[in-house]
């Protein structure tokens, strides 16, 4: 332990660590504009500069290691003047746009240019020409509004291990692009929105579907359903001023039917679907020697990563569709079919913790007849925005019950929502599968939490099955390598495209903490723990819709609706 | 019909290339890219796709190193290929005239290529031939002591030259 002081006033400081990780910890905030969590620091925007006695210049707090006894003074006039000139400058040839920017309001840019007084444009640089990119189906770039922080770049690198995006150009006309400047829709971007979540401006955004969605709740030709996501219900509060984590399950059932839509379900309900799928295609494989390890197959982002860069592997995803293909296919045969109603006369709307799933929603494999599955997917911060449009106040609404006959979901369904929810989902309906019993406790531990990689070795019926988590594809990628390299005592792979899983999703509440995404996973893992149906295949609307419709796991019907194929992908990677 | 330069059916082989930089990593790059700019007269997708397997370098990356230096083009060369001295002793004579001249006679920024693939333009530093000050080089071949009307004129004697040619 060392002892700095900050501000005339003592602290404890872990010998190693940078001084603005020591602030943070004390509760002294130092605005950053380029720093990211667990990531080397760049030193780029300057923003977080202190005055440290006996250096002459100012030093950037993130990229500077504590020093025992040192004196620091993170808010002295010449401290607070340098940050107000950095975001002049910045200012200078950015677009006054907040008033139609989607970001107002959740914009570091606009919060710092407000905290530090900027309150005349004391710079005017040249503009630069710039195109807003809207090609791709999940994301909009708009580089006038970019400040060249680097975030969305390193996150897509070093994170994601996708990299379609780079600093282009030089000088005053760098800007961040894809290679050959070409549409993010071309390019081996995966959609998944990360980038967005790190950007400190409106540089980054959803491509937003809200126009289409009221639109068809006001054409009374159709008939307009809505399926949530298991993580939604517990991040959907926070944009309304709830603790992170406070699970808003009926509240949001009930905006959504005030909304408009004719029909609520839950995506929670089809994640047991795919659970049952699964567990059974795995419990296949093993038997009769098929392609092993079996990677999961809901994260779209994490597909088109596979389709991309490793098409030899392709065989390996299993086959089932994601809970929200599953759900959509479902509604355009079998709701339609018992409600007597034409699938094209059906919206089928999904809220979802993703944009990636806006892209997959667009794949040809999801439509029917020409018919797509799904019309239209909404963020969970495009769902609060229309909650706020409508005037409604969430926290008021008395909880109410989604609709029958996809409403009732197990809590196995629900924990898909956080990294390791679908493994562990998954195995406890394999293992009733392959012994008969229940799994004991209906828990496995060691694959829960925050890890980017976890790993278990358990043993059913005598056979023992090797079982990896991972999150982030930095993460997938290094685990491709080493299975690629030989490694062969795993047996079936969950992978996330978004690191911690769906509650850290690209559409979720901007700016949350670490500990915030903390109580969302703790949060589902809670809803887990005290109600009685935790497994998919005890789940009666499961088992009814087998017994009406699908007959069994892996037959006809599910083989016809449920399941799909993934071929390689040409783009530059 | 004549082949347009730099746009041959079938380029050149990188392998022999990048067989030359066995086990390169990210040092190699800006050599590498020159090597193949000066086989091709550009640097094609596929290239680029080629360069960033052998040295395990995404795409982006590459293009992004590669628009940090202006001596990388990324379209085909035209038929005919413009390069503007912008020199100190061309620029003392007037060679931004001249630049801005051919810039707006072919509605063309330096690094690009005409969509009909006859013009491309670069911009270059002293050719060494500063007696003869402003100088354009098209081709190969030097034209000296421009001014933008005598540059224009240029312009139209090969447009000329083509329409004659159909
Ligand atoms: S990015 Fe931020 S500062 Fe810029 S227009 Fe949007 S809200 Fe305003
Ligand atoms: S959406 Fe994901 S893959 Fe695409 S540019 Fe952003 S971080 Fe990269
Ligand atoms: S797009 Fe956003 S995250 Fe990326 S460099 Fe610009 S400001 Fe930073
Ligand atoms: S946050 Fe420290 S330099 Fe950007
Ligand atoms: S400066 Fe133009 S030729 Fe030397």
């Amino acid at each position: 332990m060392l002892t700095i002081e900050v501000n005339n006033r003592k602290i404890e400081a872990k010998s190693g660590e940078m001084l603005l990780d020591t602030l943070k910890r004390n509760g002294i905030t130092v605005p950053t504009l380029c720093h990211m969590e667990n990531l080397f620091p760049t030193g780029a925007c300057r923003m977080c500069v202190v005055e440290v006695e006996g250096e002459r210049a100012l030093v950037p707090s993130c990229a500077y290691p504590v020093r025992d006894g040192m004196k620091v003074q993170t808010h002295s006039p010449r401290a607070l003047r340098a940050r107000k000139t950095i975001i002049e400058l910045l200012l200078a040839n950015h677009p006054d746009d907040c008033l139609y920017c989607v970001r107002s309001g959740h914009c570091d840019l606009q919060g710092l240019a407000n905290e530090l007084g900027v309150r005349e444009r004391r710079y005017s640089g040249g503009k630069n020409e710039y195109h807003v990119d809207s090609s791709n189906p999940s994301i909009v770039r708009d580089p006038a509004k970019c400040i060249l922080c680097g975030k969305c770049v390193r996150v897509c690198e070093e994170v994601q291990a996708v990299a379609a995006i780079d600093f282009v150009g030089r000088g005053s006309k760098t800007m961040v692009g894809t290679a050959f400047s070409e549409g993010l829709n071309v390019s081996s971007c995966i959609n998944c929105g990360q980038c967005i979540m790190v950007c400190p401006t409106g540089a980054l955004r959803e491509q937003s579907y809200i126009k289409e969605v009221l639109n068809a709740i006001a054409d009374p030709g159709k008939l307009v359903v809505v399926q949530h996501a298991p993580s939604v219900s517990v991040t959907l509060g926070e944009e309304f001023g709830l603790k992170p984590g406070a699970d808003v399950d009926g509240m949001l059932v009930a905006a959504l039917r005030r909304l408009g839509f004719d029909r609520v379900f839950d995506t929670s309900f089809s994640a047991d679907l795919t659970i049952m799928e699964e567990a059974s295609e795995l419990a296949h494989r093993i038997r009769t020697g098929g392609k092993l390890p079996m990677m999961t197959s809901c994260s779209p982002g994490w597909i088109k990563f596979v389709e991309e860069f490793y098409p030899e592997m392709l065989d390996n995803l299993s086959t089932c569709k994601s809970p929200q293909q599953m759900m959509g296919a479902v509604i355009k045969s079998f709701f339609a079919e018992r409600e007597g109603i034409a699938p094209d006369k059906i919206f089928s709307v999904a809220i979802m913790p993703c944009v990636a799933k806006k892209f997959e929603a667009g794949r040809p494999e999801h439509s029917r007849n020409g018919i797509p599955d799904i019309d239209a997917v909404l963020t969970t911060r495009e769902l609060a925005r229309v909650i706020r449009m409508r005037g409604m106040d969430l926290q008021s609404l008395t909880p109410e019950h989604a609709d029958t006959p996809f409403g009732e979901r197990s809590t196995a369904g629900k924990i898909f929502g956080a990294s390791g929810g679908v493994m562990e989902a998954a195995i406890r309906t394999a293992y009733h599968l392959l012994t008969g019993d229940e799994l004991p406790g209906l828990k496995v531990e060691a694959i829960r939490g925050f890890d980017g990689r976890k790993e278990a070795k358990l043993e059913i019926n005598g056979t023992p099955i090797g079982v990896a988590v991972v999150s982030g594809l930095q993460n997938a990628r290094q685990l491709l390598e080493e299975i690629r390299n030989g490694r062969d005592d795993i047996h079936f792979i969950e992978v996330m495209t978004c690191p911690g899983g769906c509650i850290a999703g690209g559409g979720q509440p901007l700016n949350a903490n670490p500990d915030a995404i903390r109580a969302r996973m703790q949060a589902l893992y809670t809803i887990d723990r005290d109600e009685p149906v935790r497994t998919s295949h005890g789940n009666p609307s499961i088992q009814r819709l087998y017994t009406e419709f699908l007959g069994e796991p892996l037959g006809e019907k599910s083989h016809h609706l449920l399941h799909t194929h993934y071929a390689k992908r040409e783009v530059m990677v | 019909m004549s082949t347009i330069t730099g746009q041959a059916a079938v380029q050149p082989d990188l392998q022999d290339i990048l067989d030359r930089y066995p086990d390169a990593g990210r040092d190699a790059l800006i050599p590498l890219l020159q090597e193949v700019q000066e086989m091709h007269g550009y640097l094609s997708r596929e290239a680029i796709a080629r360069i960033g397997e052998h040295l395990h370098l995404p795409a982006s990356k590459i293009y992004g190193v590669a628009t940090f230096y202006n001596q990388f083009r990324f379209l085909p060369l035209g038929r005919y290929h413009i390069q503007v001295c912008r020199g100190t002793a061309c620029h003392v004579k007037g060679s931004l005239g001249v630049l801005d001249a051919v810039r707006q006679d072919l509605g063309l920024e330096p690094g690009k290529t005409t969509r009909d693939g006859l013009f491309s333009l670069e911009v270059v530093a002293c050719i060494g031939a500063c007696g003869l000050a402003p100088v354009i080089c098209i081709n190969g071949e030097f034209h000296a002591n421009l001014t933008p009307q005598k540059v224009r004129r240029i312009l139209d004697e090969l447009r000329e030259e083509v329409e004659n040619e159909e």
